[in-house]
């Protein structure tokens, strides 16, 4: 152990600023993983283009803020601008997802298991590299910083603990969104249908839900709380490139994975997880093997507890 | 039918003590059909050996019938393509293990032999050692062996998807470790870092192949490597295809619970394929190594591992043969899309060839074709009228080189519209809401049946050449990828058993 890390252990100023920058990376992780998990519930299905939505998300939340003049000559204020591009994200990304599933997955419903896989991976590909082609590989900016003179990265400070509105927003509009989609779950209807499906889907059908909705109408919800989190990235971290969503998606699926894959709440708390984790090894450890350690640590949680910290044991039914 | 009397046979309908699931189960595997199906009975009733002789002989004399470098350094690329698509094959095609690590094993075993046989650092110093080919070659195969074990003995607990995204792990912790791998500072534990790999610009100078006292030079002599390994690999696996072991395999695929239940050593088998797998990656990169004088990180990437995958659905999991067609086709194809020229001719060969394959009867063929060139010519003319720039580009014949001229050049400006390059680069837009409108299309054309889907064919095909001639075609290093992801989700869509695969017998 060196000397820096020695000062480092004991500064609490530093550990707060890397604490409160992972639970913000981590709420991003969290949303995106709702996204992963709720598709795994339904289908059984692991959705590799989902960290590619949230990519498209991103662009599409970009096109929408650099079209209203932001940063610099911003045609509304900042608050109803925010909203405007939250929702123009939310709402493409969802079709997104919708189209997705009605002609990539839906075709291979009763396909052995590989091939709606592969299927996604072709998917995730196509989506990266169409981003490629139509805004080109270089990576463009929010540029938050310029928004408003800054004030998005004004800190507020209490004692040695410092956070910035930026990373302020990101936190609670990612809880709001978790809050929300929680009561949808539980408290409506439709909630209760895809509940219904992810228990057992052919039981569901013949109780008379109509799967083919359910599943449509999960993957428009987890495809537009992965738009979200593609405008969180954006406002909090500027850059965005057509390649940022595979890491992402990668961390977000784990983050699924360690919260108990098909579990809601655990997804929440495998996000948070997951971004803490990351931000403390960049910080303590190593940025430039950052990725080599957060994977070798999963790899590990994932051999001695596959079904996560919140996931029950799966039983094989014949 | 035929007017001869009706012979008694057995009576319609379920009978007695027949099972109409498992007689029926013939129906439901079928054939290709369209045009590859005289080609697959054909290949069916050779012998395999036969097949093998003539591929290896064909491929093996190319080097005779051209002195034309560039070909036979295509030749020897697609063999190396095609050893990793084998290889892939036994864990996918067999044993129907997603495993997305498969490139770490190839980069792996190059990274090892790159070490091993005097690969420098970008400051000149040889990293660890120089020993010869004959040393080399056995121990990076061992080590590669080892490593599928190592990764494969954990994950046996895990089921098909949990085993893709752990070997993808791995692809990423490997890729992330050979990138930034000149800093290597035991993760923060150590001051100092040291360079263990050269970094991103990888090992260079590696020695080539020494085989009984020749150096292997160029790309001809790592062709014939390529192909001796290939024979050898491929005998043993058509041995092993049909050994215990290799109905084991299959048995997995189809169905792990059942293959348990029968008291399969169904972990000990996964192991296995990965492992065989592994050891044929861990050839091809020792060769990989040696070939290009080096060893890179960005090759062993997400999209060379996309790109196996392709080649090895393509020509049908689980069928040898099949495998290595897909692999030279997709790889001639991706090199084809590299010279616009050639591209042109491929694209519109593939499209007329594809309709006639795929169309009938031919009145309906003729009337397609014929209804494509009215559709083309009148935009054209209209065009021609109210927006005369939007027919006036040139074609693109490379790179920022247009032309005119030719019999093809000709019918396209009579028939498609050609903005392009009659507008700077940074102004054309229309491209690319060219593209996402023929991705509509296309996926509309799915959704649709009957008379509509006919309506809606003429003008996504003549939308996918404007597309292709304004866009696909300058911007192929974009466009070779997003080919391999359209493969995957169309095949998989249509016919997940590839092109020479048998379809899976639908378990209920």
């Amino acid at each position: 152990m060196n000397g820096v890390l020695a000062f480092q252990l004991y500064d609490w100023h530093y550990f707060f600023a890397q604490l409160v920058a992972g639970l913000t990376l981590g709420s991003l992780y969290a949303l995106i993983a709702l996204g992963y998990t709720m598709v795994y519930g339904v289908l059984k299905l692991l959705n590799f283009a989902h960290g590619d939505v949230y990519m498209v998300g991103s662009y599409i939340g970009w096109f929408v803020f650099t079209g209203l003049g932001a940063p610099l000559a911003a045609k509304v204020p900042i608050v109803p601008l925010l909203i405007l591009v939250f929702a123009a994200a939310m709402a493409g990304c969802g079709a997104l997802g919708v189209v997705i599933e009605r002609f990539a997955y839906r075709p291979l419903r009763r396909a052995p298991r590989i091939a709606p896989l592969i299927s996604a991976l072709g998917v995730s590909f196509f989506l990266e590299q169409t981003a490629v082609l139509l805004w080109g590989a270089d990576p463009r900016s929010y540029d938050t910083y310029d928004l408003h003179n800054g004030e998005l990265f004004n800190q507020i400070t209490i004692g040695s603990f410092t956070i910035a509105y930026a990373q302020v927003l990101v936190i609670v509009s990612a809880l709001f969104l978790m809050v929300a989609l929680s009561l949808f779950v539980w408290r409506t209807r439709t909630g209760k249908a895809m509940r219904a499906v992810s228990y057992d889907p052919e039981a569901a059908s013949m109780m008379g839900i109509d799967i083919d909705r359910v599943i449509s109408i999960t993957f428009l919800i987890g495809s537009a709380l992965a738009g979200a989190a593609g405008v969180m990235w954006g406002v909090a971290y500027q850059n965005l490139n057509p390649y940022m969503g595979f890491g992402a998606g990668l961390k977000a699926f784990t983050a699924a994975v360690v919260g108990g894959i098909g579990n809601i709440g655990g997804a929440m708390l495998g996000g948070l997880l997951i971004g803490v984790a990351e931000t403390l090894t960049t910080g303590y450890l190593s940025s430039a093997f950052q990725d080599l350690i957060v994977f070798s640590v999963l790899i590990v949680f994932m051999l001695v507890r596959p079904t996560g910290i919140r996931g029950t044991p799966i039983l094989q039914k014949v | 039918m035929s007017a001869e009397a009706p012979t008694p046979g057995p009576p319609a309908g379920p009978q007695i003590g027949v099972d109409e699931w498992v007689r029926r189960s013939g129906e439901r595997i079928g054939g290709p059909g369209g045009l590859l199906a005289p080609v697959v009975r054909v290949a069916g009733k050779t012998p395999q050996i036969l097949l093998l002789a003539v591929f290896v002989a064909g491929a093996a004399l190319i080097p005779f019938l051209t002195s034309n470098g560039y070909i036979i350094g295509v030749a020897a690329d697609t063999m190396l393509y095609v050893l990793l698509a084998v290889g892939l094959n036994v864990a996918v095609g067999w044993a129907g293990l997603l495993d997305l690590g498969y490139i770490a094993f190839y980069g792996f075993a190059a990274y090892l032999y790159a070490a091993l046989s005097a690969g420098h650092l970008p400051d000149g110093t040889v990293l660890l050692a120089r020993w010869a080919t004959w040393q080399t070659v056995p121990v990076v195969i061992a080590a590669t062996v080892v490593l599928g074990f190592l990764l494969a003995l954990p994950s046996r607990r895990l089921r098909g998807d949990y085993l893709a995204i752990v070997t993808l792990f791995f692809l990423e912790i490997f890729n992330n470790f050979t990138t930034n791998g000149s800093q290597w500072n035991w993760l923060g534990f150590s001051g100092t870092t040291h360079n263990v790999t050269g970094g991103a610009s990888g090992l260079i100078q590696t020695d080539p192949w020494r085989v009984f006292g020749h150096h292997l030079n160029d790309a001809r002599d790592y062709l014939w490597v390529a192909l001796a390994g290939f024979t050898v690999i491929v005998l043993a696996l058509a041995f092993v295809n049909r050994s215990r072991t290799g109905r084991a395999w299959r048995a997995l695929r189809d169905d792990p619970l059942a293959a348990e239940l029968m008291g399969m050593p169904v972990k000990w088998l996964s192991l296995l394929a990965i492992a065989v797998g592994a050891g044929i990656a861990g050839f091809a990169g020792a060769i990989n190594g040696a070939y290009y004088q080096g060893v890179f990180p960005q090759t062993y990437s997400f999209q060379l591992l996309i790109t196996v995958y392709a080649m090895v659905i393509l020509g049908g999991a689980g069928s040898l043969g099949g495998v290595v067609f897909g692999a030279v086709v997709v790889n001639v194809m991706l090199e084809a899309l590299t010279h616009p020229a050639d591209a042109r001719w491929v694209f519109y060969a593939g499209l007329i060839l594809g309709l006639v394959a795929k169309i009938r009867p031919w009145r309906l063929l003729g009337a397609l074709l014929a209804g494509l060139v009215a559709f083309g010519v009148v935009v054209n003319e209209i065009a021609r009228a109210v927006w005369p720039r939007g027919v006036g580009g040139p074609l693109a014949t490379g790179q920022n080189t247009f032309s005119q001229h030719g019999f093809l050049a000709g019918a396209l400006h009579h028939w498609l519209l050609l903005p392009a390059h009659t507008y700077t680069d940074s102004n054309f837009r229309i491209g690319n809401y060219a593209f996402v409108l023929l991705v509509a299309l296309v996926l509309a054309l799915t959704a649709t049946h009957g008379w509509r889907r006919w309506a809606l064919l003429v003008p996504t095909i003549w939308g996918a050449a404007f597309v292709w001639e304004n866009v696909l075609i300058e911007q192929n290093p974009t466009t070779r990828p997003l080919f391999l992801g359209v493969i995957l989700i169309v095949l998989m869509a249509t016919r997940p058993a590839g092109l020479f695969g048998t379809n899976r017998v639908e378990i209920v």
